[in-house]
Formats: structure tokens, sequence, C-alpha cells
């Protein structure tokens, strides 16, 4: 594994280079880069923000085993960059703030709106971070020899160096050079999976053609195979319609609404470009999620190729002499890539019948013989370029492609709880008279601060359930408590205070308790015919969102109309270059230019 | 929805514009890119599915990939028209966005 640590050396020594070089001189560098970034800057700086841990390592393993049921993840974590681009982006821009809480707050006249927002906030990050922080932990202990906890310190210091000194400006160049390593890592292999299984070199062509040099297609071969083990289908899922929509509408929604992504398009410097720049920053991401179901259906196929029916070889024996034995008796010895991530027990082998020979069968297996082999999610992009017979430096760039991801994901989050906790927090509610200067010594004091409740928390995931189930978490509660207010304050000029904090609350508490009940509480282990309406967990958020809208509407027109400065404000940020100054709205802080 | 009583409200340096007139497109525009988002994801992507994928598309039934790369590739030309489209729009108008 030296290649890995040469690798992540490499990588980690460009991330701190790039924070000496981008230090932050005041609050409008430390918070949106000054607002000078570079729309296809900013997109390849925001598809490396977004694209976190799990979408790198996990997501195309995810869908190997899904099948069609993956395909909520594929379509709700882009869809959202529509949604963020026609709807948001260019009229926060506009707006002219750092936060998501500032327009929150005033865009509502309201500092308890501000607080619930910041409470939305900063759960949303703490529940998302904490995952990186671990998937930063488990890459250095499983693939670097380094204890979990000292894992997350050397990745707490990265981040540190580069949040810290640089702010946005300091992460937003860090993401670009963690969006390279990212994507090298992920597509390379992925090429050449495609060109070995299919002859086609490029992976979405790959996925819809030909097994090479056979007459059926690779999807087709890979539905027959499964369900000749006892699987089910590849094309279908075993989650109704409903649920499906629901599902992809809550990740859809909830990306649009989600701080860390929102953020990133204050940034730049006009709102045509942050239109733009959403538009770039979904063709980056789009290079690895066309990618990725691809990756998945390749694994699956070729996992259940190469390891079913072959005999097993232990580790820790000499594999080449094992194998050649096991070749001489006329069997076929069982790959070395198994073995090889066998001591990292991402994959593992119990022999139920005894008879040595490695067995992969799904629940309904026509020969009634037991399933032996597991097979982590990881493993379909840990081992895809041994299993394509890549070299050795390219295995060593996966690791350091799956820290890029967790690394650059965890930085825009600490962006958020830092500046949630200095600016909305400190400068904007509770010590209103702050200068500039004193607030940017507690805008790094928080980022240190947030780096360190991150790397705890990441130390403690194990015992924090609810870190394990931030799809529900996160994307629930940001599509359902702060995308419907936003979209509302941009498009609707009557929407008020109280509309806007009824609207949060019942956006909030329901999605919160429902998935708590169902993942964490005493309905754990319910079935779909116990949840509402068979909306799964993960799909609530859209359910409770539809609510949040009905009743922060019916709120708002119950009471007062906002003031006419608030109106004026409205109209201005629909058309750009039209933002003035306006009273109450703009009190507490003005406008970029 | 809006209150204004005038066409056009004065520009922040010099000219009027017709923000009321520039509204109008952009919520017709964001409509329409919106419907064709709804359609190739919620629509073929998940409601249509079953039907989709009696037609193929390559090896792939035309469902199964909507949902898996085709829409993907939907939204993001959406997007770029989108900023296409806005750019003609505001200098229709005259506003420099």
């Amino acid at each position: 594994m030296d290649w890995t640590i040469f690798w992540v050396g490499l990588t980690f020594a460009t991330y701190i280079g790039i924070a000496i070089w981008a230090r932050a001189g005041s609050t409008n560098d430390f918070y949106v880069a000054g607002h000078g970034v570079h729309p296809v800057v900013n997109g390849m700086a925001t598809a490396a923000d977004w694209m976190s841990a799990a979408s790198f390592l996990s997501m195309a393993g995810l869908i190997a085993i899904l099948g069609y049921g993956g395909s909520v993840y594929l379509m709700g974590w882009t869809g959202g960059y529509v949604l963020l681009a026609l709807l948001l982006a260019p009229f926060l821009r506009e707006f002219g703030k750092f936060t998501v809480p500032d327009f929150v707050g005033d865009r509502y006249y309201s500092d308890t709106a501000r607080l619930v927002a910041v409470i939305c906030a900063l759960f949303v990050s703490f529940t998302y971070i904490a995952g990186q922080m671990s998937g930063v932990g488990i890459a250095f202990s499983r693939f670097l020899g380094v204890d979990f906890n000292t894992g997350i310190f050397i990745g707490m210091g990265i981040v540190f160096v580069y949040a810290v000194l640089g702010g946005m400006k300091g992460v937003t160049y860090t993401q670009v050079a963690q969006y390279v390593v990212l994507i090298f890592a992920y597509t390379v292999p992925a090429i050449f999976i495609s060109l070995m299984l299919t002859g086609n070199p490029i992976p979405q062509l790959g996925f819809i053609s030909n097994v090479k040099g056979e007459d059926i297609s690779m999807i087709q071969k890979l539905s027959d195979t499964l369900t000749s083990l006892g699987f089910a289908e590849y094309t279908t899922t075993n989650k109704t319609t409903f649920d499906v929509f629901c599902i992809t509408a809550a990740l859809m929604f909830g990306t649009a609404g989600l701080p860390h992504v929102i953020i990133r398009f204050f940034t730049v410097p006009r709102p045509s470009d942050a239109r733009l720049s959403a538009g770039w920053a979904l063709v980056f991401i789009a290079l690895l999620y066309t990618v990725a179901p691809a990756v998945g259906a390749f694994s699956r196929l070729n996992v259940i190729n190469t390891v079913n029916e072959t005999t097993y070889v232990a580790p820790g024996e000499d594999y080449a002499a094992q194998a050649a034995a096991l070749e001489a008796q006329g069997v076929t010895p069982s790959p070395a890539w198994f073995t090889r991530w066998e001591i990292t027990k991402l994959v593992g082998f119990e022999d139920k019948n005894g008879d040595g020979i490695m067995q992969i069968r799904g629940p309904n297996a026509p020969d009634g013989l037991a399933n032996e082999v597991t097979i982590n999610n990881d493993i379909a992009v840990l081992a895809s370029p041994e299993i394509a017979q890549l070299p050795d430096w390219v295995v060593g760039l996966m690791v350091a492609g799956g820290l890029a991801a967790a690394l650059s994901t965890a930085a825009g989050l600490l962006m958020v709880i830092s500046s949630a906790v200095s600016h909305d927090l400190c400068r904007r509610t509770f010590f209103k008279g702050m200068s500039d200067k004193s607030e940017l010594r507690v805008a790094r004091l928080a980022a240190a601060g947030a780096v360190m409740a991150a790397g705890f928390m990441g130390i403690y995931s194990s015992q924090l359930a609810f870190v394990a189930q931030v799809v529900a978490f996160a994307f629930g509660l940001a599509a359902a408590s702060l995308f419907p207010v936003i979209l509302l304050g941009i498009f609707w000029k009557r929407m008020n205070r109280e509309g806007a904090i009824a609207s949060m609350l019942t956006g909030l508490v329901p999605t919160f308790i429902y998935i708590w009940h169902f993942k964490l509480g005493a309905g754990k282990d319910a079935g779909p015919e116990e949840w509402f309406l068979g909306v799964s967990p993960e799909g609530i958020g859209f359910v409770v969102m539809i609510l949040s809208i009905i009743v922060g509407v019916v709120v708002a027109l119950a009471t007062k109309a906002p003031p006419q400065d608030i109106q004026d404000l409205v109209e201005d940020i629909r058309v750009p270059g039209q933002r003035r100054p306006h009273g109450i709205a703009d009190a507490g802080m003005a406008p970029a230019e | 929805m809006s209150e204004n009583q005038s066409e056009t409200t004065p520009g922040i340096d010099g000219p009027e514009i017709d923000a009321k007139g520039y509204w109008k497109e952009v919520i017709r525009l964001t409509l329409a890119l919106l419907a064709i988002w709804f359609l190739v994801s919620f629509g073929a992507g998940i409601l249509f599915r079953e039907f989709l994928d009696g037609v193929k598309l390559g090896g792939a039934p035309l469902g199964f990939w909507f949902a898996q790369n085709g829409s993907i590739y939907v939204f993001v030309a959406l997007i770029f028209y989108y900023c296409f489209a806005m750019n003609r729009i505001e200098r229709k108008y005259r506003i420099e966005g």
C-alpha cells in the first residue's frame, strides 16, 4: 500500500499549499470568498462540496444492490440543482449577504425566524459532518494502518489549516483540487472496467451496450444472472411507486435547501454567474453520477462472474502458490482481489455447507443453497482498479479520492457551522455592534471550535445513532423546513414573519419525530404498512414540505402583510442589478454591491 | 400578487426598467422548464417507467435508463438553456445580470 501513502501525502500537501496561498483578510473573504469566484471554478468547488464520502465510495455499490431502487439517489441528488438554478441561487445572490439565516432573518424581519433557521442549519450540518469525519477515520484505519481516532485527528488538522486560515476562500480552492483528485480516481478504473466488460471505453455507453463478444445486453445479462441465483431482477424495486416518488422529491428539495450547497452560490460576482455556476456544478457532478450506475452494474456482474462457485483461497497464505495448486487440480481459485480485501473485512466468506466453494445466492435461490459471501457496498468502487487489473498506483489513488470527497464536504459544512455561530448568532443576533475585525476573529475561532466538535462527533459517531441516518435527517429537514421559506420568500411578496416561523416549525418538528420514531425509536422494526401513507422515513420530508407550505401560506394570509420595505426588497432581488438597501430589511447589515 | 400600480419602476441608475414584464417572462420560462424537469424524472423515471421499459435504448429499458442516466443529462441541458434564455430576456429588458 505504498502508493496509498504517496497519494494521500501528495494531495494533503497540495491542500495545505493552497491554504497558505488563499488567506482570508476580511469577513467578506472569509464567508463568501469576496464574491469573486469564477462561475466555472465555483461549479467545480460546489461539485466537490456536494459529493461526500458516501457519494464517492458507497453510492455505486448501493445502486448495485438496489438496482432500479438506487435511482432515487441518482435523480434526487442531481435534480435539486435545477431547483437551485431556477428558483433560489440567483435571487439569493442578488439579496447579497453571507448566510441562509441572513436571508431568513432579514426577509422575515425577525430574529426568531433567524434563530429557527440557525437551528435547522446547525442540525443538518452536524449530522452530515459527523459522517464525513468518521469516513476519514475509517479510511486511515483501514488503508494506512493508522488508529481510527488518530486518522480523525489528522483529518481535523488538515481541514483546520485551510478552513481557519482561508475561510471560504481557502475552502473554495482546495475543493477545486479535491474535485480533480476524486473525479480522476473514480473515472479511470470505470473506463477500464467498461472496456473489459463491454468493449466500450465510455462507461455511460457501456452501461447500455452488449456484453463484449456476446449477443446480450449487459443489463439483461445482469438481470438473468441475478434471477438465476434467486435475487430480484435488476430493473425492479420492492418499494412502491409512491414511495420512490416521495424519496426522490425529498432528496431533490433537500439538496436545494442544504445550507452548505446554497452558500457556495454566494461566492460568485453576479446573479447570472450563480445560474451559470449551478449548471457547471451539475456538469461536474454528472461526470460522477452518470458513471456510478454503470460502475454499480459492472461490479455486480463482475463480482458474481469472478467469485461465485470458485474455490476459496484464505488470506495470509501465499496466494499465487495456492491458486496455482488449485488450478492444477482443475478447479478455479477465488480471485486475488477478494483475498486481498478480506483483510479489511469489507468482503467475507462463511463456508456454510463446508464444501470450500464460494456460493453467492439470493433469498429465493432455486437450488436452495444459502448465501456465503458478504460484500460491502464500498467494494464496487474501492476494488474497481484491481478488478480492472490496473497498476498499483491507480489502486492507491482510490483512498486519496475518498479522503478528498470526505474532506471537501466537511470543509463546506464547517463554513456553515462557523458562520452560524460567528455571523448569525454573534454579529446578527446578540452583539449587533461588533466590528468587522472582531467578527473575523470570532469566525476563525468558531471554525476552529467547529473542527473540534466535528472531530469528536466523528470519534463518537458509532454511539450517535442519528449520524447513520444522514439521508433521512439532513435531506428531510432541509426540504421540509428550509426550502419552503426561502422559496416563498422570493416568489410570494405577501409571505410574512408569522407564516415563515409557522412553516419552519411545521417542517422541523413532524419530520424530526417521524424519522426518529421509524429509524431510531420504537418503530424501528416496523414495516411499510405502519408508515404514514406508506411513505418511508427517507421520503417523509417531501410530504411534510407540502404541509409546511400550506401552513405557511394560511398563517401568512391570516396575519398582517409584511412591511413595505420588505415587499420592495422582494421586488428588487427578482431583477438583477436592482438591489437597493431597504430600511428594516437591511438595518442590521448592508447588502453587497 | 403585486400591488404595484405603475408599469415601470425606476432603474437603480438611470433608465426605467419594466420589472413587471421582466418578471412575468421569467416566471413563464421557469414554469416551462420545471415541467420538463418533472417529466423526465418523476414522469419518465418513476410514474411511466413500466410503460417506457417496453422500449429499449441500446440494451437498457428506457424508463430505467431515464431514472439512472437520462434525466441527469436533461437536467444539465435545462440549466444551460435557462442561462441562455435568461440572458436573452435580460437583454430585451436592458437588465445587466
